[in-house]
């Protein structure tokens, strides 16, 4: 049985420190030998993922979303075209991240094809950060195919050292951890070194610690969707304290497992059973969505 | 588990596991009668039934019995393809006992056969079939299977390894199962790579044999 030392986070960033190489050569490094794979067929099977990414993001932002219980209502679109017409609060930056991770997370919640990233139901937060963060700030397609081996890296380690199932350990096992691969998978894209890496993780883990699983009508539709965009937004904000180089008191490693154990102290009404939380409030029946919300 | 495991698999949403896992059992009782049954009554148990109609459950297993795949964009048209494809189809609400709540009963028939399968979707797409027609077992669909129906007697396993052996065909896992001492009896076999058309033929024309079934290995899609 591999034990947790030997898929530690701090395992791979050491691997990478002396030779100067980003942790995403660590992480593919790893998965040759693994899989048996040759790099350049990994790298394409990236491509085609990130390609049906894409294609789940333009999906969302262009035709409203609507789920078969009613309770998505094309939000994304919403958002998108509430800041195309002046009403996005911090610029437009701002306005297309949090709609991208809520399109991508419609595009699910409606029966469309997605990649799991970790899981379904937190399929917004990876690609909305990295493609939204790097359409601003005019990345590489090398650059950002490393960010998801990264990505994928991280989520690999929070697997093993943790979860990331909602039912085993809430939200934060999903979301937070989503946004945690997504933090780290930032830092690497926009060049800082591994140690920031590690830091964005266990910032964005940090910041997401104890959240719950609630799915209302047991659905991944609310609040999934909006989390999506909270993880997303929380993915940002760690990665810049990182870049801008604060450092984290608690290692990644330690932050993940003890994401964990909290995961496996948590009742399990909070796990998936749709029977706490956010799941058990009334939602306005025989009112339609739009009224319920006004 | 690689990073395309957790980057991945490429799936139609909303739930790994009651969605693309209910595709993938239905798709493994497609490739074990070879082809899309006639009829289907469907019993959903637990989580299944309890919230599957807004998983689009149902429509996951018309698909994977259609042979779609896990992340095919015509899933949500399940319903259609079917009646376009003379599947006719019935769901109930069916009590398996203590079981995975995301479980299913499928009775399966074609000119062919009729079959019993209970399978649970246990996450991240990944699923058990742990009955087939009576015989307690346990397959996860990722390796090429293969099943055999018979009476029970001595020297049925010899046979099998030996014509797999002489195909240099590795077998990763063997099961055999039966009802009572020389009744009836079901041996499974994973292996490590798909059989040639002409190893198939001959585990096919081996005497006494009730039923032969090969069941490709699923894949997780994308």
């Amino acid at each position: 049985m591999r034990t947790m030392k030997e898929i530690s986070l701090e395992r791979f960033i050491q691997k990478v420190e002396e030779s100067g190489q980003p942790l995403s050569e660590a992480f593919l490094q790893h998965e040759i030998t693994e899989t048996g794979k040759p790099r350049e067929m990994l790298w394409e099977l990236m491509r085609t993922r990130m390609a049906v990414m894409n294609q789940a993001l333009k999906r969302g932002l262009e035709s409203p979303q609507r789920s078969r219980s009613g309770l998505i209502q094309g939000e994304a679109h919403r958002i998108a075209n509430w800041a195309a017409t002046g009403g996005s609060l911090l610029g437009g930056g701002f306005s297309k991240l949090i709609a991208s991770a809520m399109a991508i997370a419609e595009v699910n919640a409606c029966m469309g094809r997605i990649v799991a990233a970790p899981t379904a139901g937190s399929c917004g937060v990876l690609p909305a950060t990295l493609f939204t963060v790097a359409g601003e700030r005019a990345v590489s397609e090398e650059a950002l195919i490393r960010a998801f081996l990264t990505a994928g890296g991280i989520g690999l380690v929070i697997e093993r050292s943790a979860s990331l199932s909602g039912a085993e350990g809430g939200c934060q096992a999903e979301v937070g951890s989503a946004s945690a691969m997504a933090a780290g998978a930032l830092v690497e894209m926009l060049g800082g070194p591994p140690v920031q890496v590690g830091c964005a993780v266990a910032f964005a883990l940090g910041n997401l610690m104890g959240l719950i699983c609630d799915p209302v009508r047991g659905l991944v539709e609310i609040p999934c969707v909006k989390r999506n965009a909270l993880g997303e937004v929380n993915a940002v904000t760690a990665a810049e304290m990182a870049l801008a180089g604060c450092g984290s008191v608690f290692s990644a490693d330690a932050v993940i497992e003890t994401m964990g154990k909290v995961g496996r102290h948590l009742p399990e009404e909070f796990r998936e059973t749709a029977r706490g939380g956010l799941a058990l409030l009334p939602i306005g029946d025989g009112m339609s969505p739009d009224q319920a919300r006004a | 588990m690689g990073i395309f495991d957790i980057i991945g698999p490429v799936m139609v949403g909303p739930s790994s596991s009651h969605t693309a896992g209910a595709v993938r059992i239905g798709l493994f009782c497609h490739r074990l009668l070879g082809r899309t049954p006639s009829g289907v009554v469907i019993g959903l148990h637990g989580s299944f039934a309890a919230t599957g109609e807004g998983h689009g459950t149902p429509l996951a297993l018309l698909a994977g019995l259609l042979g779609l795949a896990p992340d095919d964009e015509r899933i949500p048209h399940a319903a259609e393809l079917a009646t376009e494809s003379g599947l006719a189809y019935r769901f109930e609400d069916e009590d398996l006992g203590e079981v995975h709540p995301n479980s299913v009963h499928i009775h399966l028939e074609s000119e062919e056969a009729q079959l019993d399968v209970y399978g649970s979707s246990t996450g991240g797409a990944r699923i058990d079939i742990w009955n087939i027609d009576g015989f307690a077992i346990s397959l996860d669909g990722e390796f090429p299977t293969l099943l055999f129906v018979y009476p029970d007697r001595s020297g049925t396993v010899a046979v099998v390894s030996a014509i797999l052996a002489n195909a240099a065909i590795n077998i990763a896992t063997m099961k055999v199962h039966r009802t009572t001492r020389g009744g009836q009896a079901l041996m499974a076999v994973q292996l490590d790579e798909e059989p040639s058309e002409g190893v198939l033929e001959s585990l096919r024309h081996l005497p006494h044999f009730q039923q032969v079934r090969f069941i490709p290995a699923l894949g997780f899609g994308g």
